[in-house]
């Protein structure tokens, strides 16, 4: 449910890009990790419903969902992690710490003028 | 280049001019500044301030009641509520004689460390204080949401499921603290203690957990004791919990 407050959030920085750099905003990119514990069609419905009159009205929505990846002490490696608290594969220490996947990032906008 | 097709020419007269302007923004970083500004607050006037999350109906306000009067003449204690609707819960504390200010959050499913940092000057916890602060119940969003806390404490009820570390490891990872509540229960239900401590241990094996109940005072005391011993190692401009 959060994610309407994270999409406000996104809205507020991309009006303020778009009103210093001038344009347009014709893509949105962002990055949310399999592991930001953050639901990516309720962000798409979200977006839809508040993209209305700010510069992003007429935005696409383009969302990159990178993997998760936790650090393996015993095995001094970063292994896949499909979950937070999945043991390592190769030897079963868990949680790992994880070092990818959390992301939550507004990466970039494509600005049409 | 021309960015109308894409080819090496340059762009025609009155074309669209189109770029992609890389930002890198985290959408978290606004509310995680503003948490940040809190901390200093906080730790300037050596107040420890608690973010206390559950689902709905774990017993937060009933525990908060019974915790705050474990303290009372122990130590000075403040409480910020947040609830979607009503001043319900701030009015308990109240009547129990503590300050308390309430903050609607509307439709909003969580609390963030704006809000929180201006109701915090508005009650004004003294130097050396405990501030708790009673999250919105849910385990979901208040996990991502940084206020500032030295903190997080989740409270889970053995009436609820016993395997919820499992199904919202976002919330115990977060937490340091875990207060398994309404124990009195425990010899009327089928929840399994043990199993539900090696879930949240598995997500999370640096939880110290409290079994309490507010009904009975179980376990209220070692509860106790912790916050007041926190109050008394983190002195006015030690900065946060490690």
């Amino acid at each position: 449910m959060h994610e309407l407050s994270l999409m406000e959030e996104l809205l507020r920085i991309a009006e303020a890009e778009a009103l210093a750099r001038g344009g347009r905003v014709e893509t949105v990119v962002l990055e949310v990790g399999l592991l930001a514990g953050v639901e990516v069609e309720a962000l798409r419905f979200a977006f839809e419903a508040l993209k209305a009159g700010t510069a992003a009205e007429a935005a696409a929505l383009e969302i990159e969902e990178p993997e998760g990846r936790g650090w393996c002490e015993a095995c001094a490696r970063i292994q896949p992690l499909e979950a937070r608290f999945d043991p390592c594969p190769d030897c079963g220490a868990a949680p790992l710490a994880v070092v990818g996947g959390r992301e939550l990032r507004l990466k970039a906008l494509d600005l049409v003028s | 280049m021309c960015t109308t097709c894409g080819c090496g020419g340059p762009a025609p007269e009155g074309a669209p001019r189109r770029r992609r302007v890389s930002l890198e923004r985290s959408l978290l970083a606004r509310n995680d500044a503003f948490a940040a500004a809190n901390r200093e607050a906080w730790a300037a006037r050596g107040i420890l301030a608690l973010n206390l999350v559950s689902s709905p109906g774990s017993g937060k306000t009933s525990l908060l009641v019974a915790t705050l009067q474990r303290l009372r003449g122990r130590l000075p204690a403040a409480v910020l509520e947040g609830d979607q609707q009503t001043e319900r819960d701030a009015a308990r504390i109240r009547a129990a004689g503590f300050p308390a200010l309430q903050i609607n959050t509307g439709k909003g499913c969580h609390l963030d460390a704006h809000a929180v940092g201006h109701a915090a000057e508005r009650l004004a916890p003294p130097a050396g204080s405990v501030l708790f602060i009673e999250n919105v119940g849910n385990l979901v969003c208040p996990a991502a949401f940084d206020l500032g806390e030295a903190c997080k404490v989740v409270v889970l009820s053995v009436t609820e499921g016993e395997d919820k570390p499992l199904k919202y490891p976002d919330m115990f990872a977060a937490a340091g603290v875990l207060l398994l509540n309404k124990v009195d229960l425990l010899p009327h239900l089928a929840f399994d203690v043990e199993a539900c401590l090696a879930m949240a241990f598995q997500v999370n094996p640096d939880l110290r957990v409290f079994r309490v109940s507010a009904a009975t005072g179980e376990g209220l005391e070692a509860w106790t004791d912790w916050v007041a011993g926190q109050v008394a190692a983190a002195p006015a401009g030690a900065g946060a919990l490690p």
